[in-house]
């Protein structure tokens, strides 16, 4: 025994509300997505049976459990809408992390070669965007990328073109939005990793010989690679499932999972296809998320 | 130690520079046509505060702007105080069984899609056949900034030295005393912050809400996604402008209370 | 002013304990002892204490006395289980076997809010959000102090440690040296019966941290207090302490006086990490008198002063201290009494280096060996000084070489 074990008696009496809390209002709430999923559609309300009932006891749950059907993971696979809003999402997400790493991989360098005392202010700058309302800021571009907005205005001002180009419901505007909404979660574990590492290794690499771009890639570089890590997942899994930057600012033609996880529970109301989708999506986050996992484990024991 | 002095090359204020304009630049244009007389959006018609009296004229939004303020402060209060709770756990309580799911549990709603969290959430109400509204999205909102909430107060205890509390108990205090004593006022510019991310997340949710809402009980998040969907309307304008001079008012405020509390060198990250 | 409390109290005074009456106000600096010992009696027993980390052997079943009113200091690599050691006494670790008897009473399972010693942190662990009055009143507050009686012993602590005038600040608007004096201030405040030092003085510069030894030195003869400190720096512990412990792995290897721990260690691995030493490895030749001839491995023979303890082993290790081996140019004139003992190695001069008070010499054998030699540098012009290459006589005397048997 230690202080620190007679510290963590109480500590661990604290953490018993916020544990049941997050089982009650976290996994419980998985339980019953997994098990909507394996039932079968019904015109009612709520719309799906069997429903759950306790009530009854362990031989309506023993009928229940025979009635659970995988026919909707089988609509799911055979279905092209949903093979293809789900190759999408894929694409999408992997497209928008590779922008937000080549656009938020100079910024944290900057920010990292600042001087010392600028840093916390252009860190302060990069947060407080984030701060402010996120459907707010795909407005705001909705504003700047309308027909006769700022952007067109400006590029028919500079004779670039000339006739108005549609930027709203298309691709390119949903990845203005993404990027946009991302960055910050980018930024900030790129500039963590390039923060603390010692100006001096730059100045040894050169020392031996390395130009100042050599110098980068062969030093900078690879030892930024967890914050490219951290970064790269920590946009990726949450844009896997975007729903309302798709929605406002992509064209109506091709949908994302998390939109068709929309679509039908909310226009549909097929519940137990909106759950299989969910059920789907998380199986595609998992390995990315059991990735991250062991990524802020193994910085988190390098001593970062 | 002195820390060599950054050089600051053109590359690297430039891709700042930019960088910041293309965080910002958007915002500024929406609060600037906010006040624009015109009722065409893109047209500069001179200033005007009509679309403020307009907004407040709106039952509907003032509604659902009401409600939206009732249920950020209600959730990000409870998710406050179960956010910190397990943040103590975590850091605190070295090893005890079901950690890693506890910590689980709390890092994956981070980064989950809400698409999944809402419609679990919506799953479990109907379950539980309750009734759709305020409680219901309340919850919801707790649930999800509790884990934001946790995040930032762990991080606050991981980087306070162990031996402080060491030295409370040296001097008399048991652990609770010396935690209270002690490790608490020097956490409080994390909680305040954590309160402010929690009061704004569920301040801007739309999806959560959307999914766990019931029918005449929509938060104004809701209600501006609706009218979005529709095309660009300078009343929007107006409502944004003041959710983010809102948002701005609780960051300024809960700093400085922050800095009143702690007056020691470190402050808190806004993050 | 009053008199001691004649009964076994373990606790501070002031500090409330339902099982026993409160001591009587003690004088405003008081001594430490706040019960009567029996005349051999330590005032801390540790008793055969042992503590794992894991797979790792942290403390080894040491055990220790120390008597009441001692400056003792735990000297050692680190990782030797020195800090451990002090964090059982403070109680933040708890041993996994042995006693910690303080007076009569076993306090080895007693949590550190309940023990009568205090702690000072290497890092002083000042509370950052308190000012300098409410860190060193910290502790009395707990107690359930009256707080006009707190404000007194907190000018009392303030004076102690001259302070006057910071009482209002913060511990970040404070000098290094000032947060290392609102620290011995908080940790004595309570009067405890030890005070345990985990480096004190570690963060210090080197100027300030001789000065500070003085002080803690002086401060620690007028408060009568037991001091345990812990240290790794073998200057400051010669300096400070009365007595030593030097620990490696978890044991004790010695303790003893400074003067002991350098002039007589007992075994190579103390000679070794308490200053600078030459050894060299031989069998034990003839006895003659109080002598020994060792012949070492070099092929040398030497004379050396039997210890009082008598040598039993055949293969043993002579230690002598680099100053007290001398240089000469040539034999040095032959005493009749010494001509035999004197020992002479001739040699030539590989190194030199002048380190201002002293210079030392580095002279090569031709056996092989090196011999480390340390010259006072007596006069200010070099006359007396040595080149490399040179070929010089090492010797010393009999009497100066230390014996180990291991």
């Amino acid at each position: 025994m230690s202080a620190r074990s007679i510290f963590a008696r109480p500590a661990r009496l604290a953490a018993i509300a916020p544990y049941l809390w997050m089982v009650l209002f976290f996994l419980v709430p998985f339980g019953f997505v997994l098990k909507i999923s394996l039932s079968q559609t019904a015109i009612a309300q709520p719309p799906y049976v069997p429903l759950f009932d306790l009530t009854a006891g362990w031989a309506a749950i023993k009928a229940a459990l025979s009635e659970l059907s995988l026919d909707n993971f089988k609509l799911l696979v055979s279905d092209s809408l949903y093979i293809s809003s789900y190759l999408r999402s894929i694409f999408v997400a992997v497209t928008s992390t590779a922008i937000l790493l080549l656009i938020g991989y100079p910024i944290a360098y900057g920010m990292a070669r600042l001087p010392q005392r600028w840093q916390p202010i252009a860190m302060m700058l990069v947060i407080v965007p984030f701060w402010t309302s996120f459907l707010i800021r795909i407005y705001a571009w909705i504003n700047i990328l309308q027909h006769d907005g700022l952007l067109n205005k400006m590029l028919l001002a500079l004779h670039i073109v000339s006739t108005p180009v549609v930027w709203l419901s298309t691709d390119t505007a949903m990845y203005i939005g993404i990027v946009y909404s991302y960055l910050p979660f980018m930024i900030l574990p790129l500039y963590a990793t390039l923060a603390k590492m010692d100006g001096a290794l730059i100045e040894a690499a050169s020392d031996l010989g390395a130009s100042p771009g050599r110098a980068f890639w062969l030093v900078t570089f690879p030892l930024s690679l967890p914050g490219v890590g951290a970064g790269a997942l920590l946009c990726f899994i949450p844009i896997v499932g975007e729903f309302v930057i798709p929605d406002l600012l992509a064209g109506s033609g091709s949908m994302m999972i998390g939109q068709t996880l929309w679509l039908e529970f909310f226009t549909n109301k097929d519940w137990p296809v909106a759950s299989a989708a969910a059920v789907a999506l998380l199986l595609l986050l998992i390995p990315p998320l059991l990735l991250y996992d062991r990524l802020q484990r193994r910085t988190l024991r390098g001593g970062g | 130690m002195t820390r060599r002095v950054n050089r600051i090359s053109p590359f690297n204020i430039t891709s700042l520079a930019l960088g910041l304009a293309f965080l910002y630049l958007p915002i500024v244009i929406l609060v600037i046509y906010s006040f624009n007389a015109s009722r065409l959006v893109t047209v500069w018609g001179g200033w005007s505060l009509r679309w403020y009296t307009e907004f407040f004229n709106d039952r509907a939004m003032l509604d659902a702007a009401w409600m939206s303020l009732r249920v950020a402060a209600v959730s990000a209060t409870v998710a406050t105080l179960l956010g910190t709770l397990a943040a103590i756990g975590l850091a605190r309580g070295e090893r005890f069984k079901g950690r890693s799911l506890f910590s689980g549990m709390l890092y994956a709603p981070l980064v989950m899609p809400e698409v999944i969290s809402g419609l679990s959430l919506l799953l479990l109400f109907v379950a539980l056949s309750a009734e759709r509204g305020f409680w219901t999205v309340t919850l919801a909102h707790t649930t999800l900034t509790m884990c934001f909430v946790t995040v930032v107060v762990q991080s606050r205890l991981a980087s306070i030295d162990r031996s402080l509390e060491e030295a409370a108990m040296d001097l008399g205090c048991d652990p609770v005393r010396a935690f209270l004593s002690v490790t608490l006022p020097l956490i409080v510019p994390a909680i305040v912050a954590g309160w402010m991310l929690a009061f704004t997340l569920s301040l801007d949710d739309v999806v959560i809400a959307s999914f766990t809402t019931g029918p005449g009980s929509a938060t104004l998040p809701i209600r501006i996604y609706s009218e979005v969907r529709l095309g660009v309307k300078p009343q929007i304008n107006a409502i944004c402008t003041m959710v983010i001079a809102l948002i701005a008012v609780v960051i300024v405020i809960a700093s400085f209370a922050s800095k009143l509390s702690s007056s020691q060198g470190e402050s808190a990250a806004p993050l | 002013m009053t008199e001691e409390s004649p009964e076994i109290t373990p606790k501070a005074d002031g500090i409330a304990d339902p099982a026993k009456p409160e001591p009587p106000p003690q004088a405003p600096v008081s001594p430490a002892p706040q019960f009567e010992l029996a005349a051999d009696m330590p005032l801390l027993r540790i008793e055969g204490v042992g503590k794992t980390f894991g797979s790792f052997r942290a403390v080894d079943r040491l055990s220790l006395d120390i008597r009441a009113g001692e400056f003792f200091a735990l000297l050692g690599p680190s990782g030797c289980g020195k800090t451990t050691l002090l964090r059982m006494l403070a109680g933040f670790e708890t041993p996994d076997e042995g006693r910690i008897l303080l007076g009569a009473k076993d306090i080895a399972q007693v949590p550190p809010h309940l023990r009568p010693v205090n702690m000072m942190f290497q890092n002083y662990a000042l509370f950052p959000h308190l000012s300098v009055r409410d860190n060193i009143a910290f502790g009395l507050k707990r107690a359930g102090m009256a707080r006009d009686e707190i404000a007194t012993r907190v000018a009392e602590m303030v004076a102690l440690v001259k302070l006057e005038g910071m009482e209002k600040r913060k511990p970040d608007q404070l000098s290094g040296g000032q947060k290392q004096r609102v620290a011995l201030a908080r940790s004595l405040a309570r009067r405890p019966q030890v005070l345990l030092l985990d480096e004190p003085l570690a963060a210090l510069d080197k100027k300030l941290r001789e000065s500070t030894q003085l002080e803690l030195m002086d401060l620690q003869r007028r408060l009568g207090m037991t001091f345990i400190i812990v240290t790794h720096d073998q200057e400051e512990a010669m300096t400070m302490a009365s007595r030593i412990g030097v620990m490696d792995a978890g044991r004790l290897e010695q303790v003893a006086t400074p003067r002991e721990l350098y002039e007589a260690p007992h075994s190579r691995w103390v000679a070794e990490f308490i200053g600078d030493v030459n050894l060299f490895d031989g069998e034990v030749g003839w006895r003659e008198n109080n002598r020994l001839l060792v012949t070492t491995r070099e092929g040398v023979t030497l004379a050396v002063t039997e210890p009082r303890q008598r040598v039993t082993k055949a293969t043993v290790c002579v230690a002598i201290r680099p100053e007290k081996v001398k240089l000469s140019r040539r034999a040095p004139v032959s005493d009749a009494a010494n001509t035999h003992a004197i020992n002479r190695l001739e040699g030539v001069v590989t190194d030199v280096s002048y380190l201002g008070g002293l210079t030392a010499y580095k002279v090569k054998l031709e056996s092989g060996a090196v011999v480390r030699a340390s010259v006072a540098n007596t006069a200010r012009l070099d006359i007396d000084a040595y080149l490399a290459g040179q070929r010089v006589m090492a010797w010393f005397a009999p009497d100066d070489c230390m014996v180990l048997e291991q």
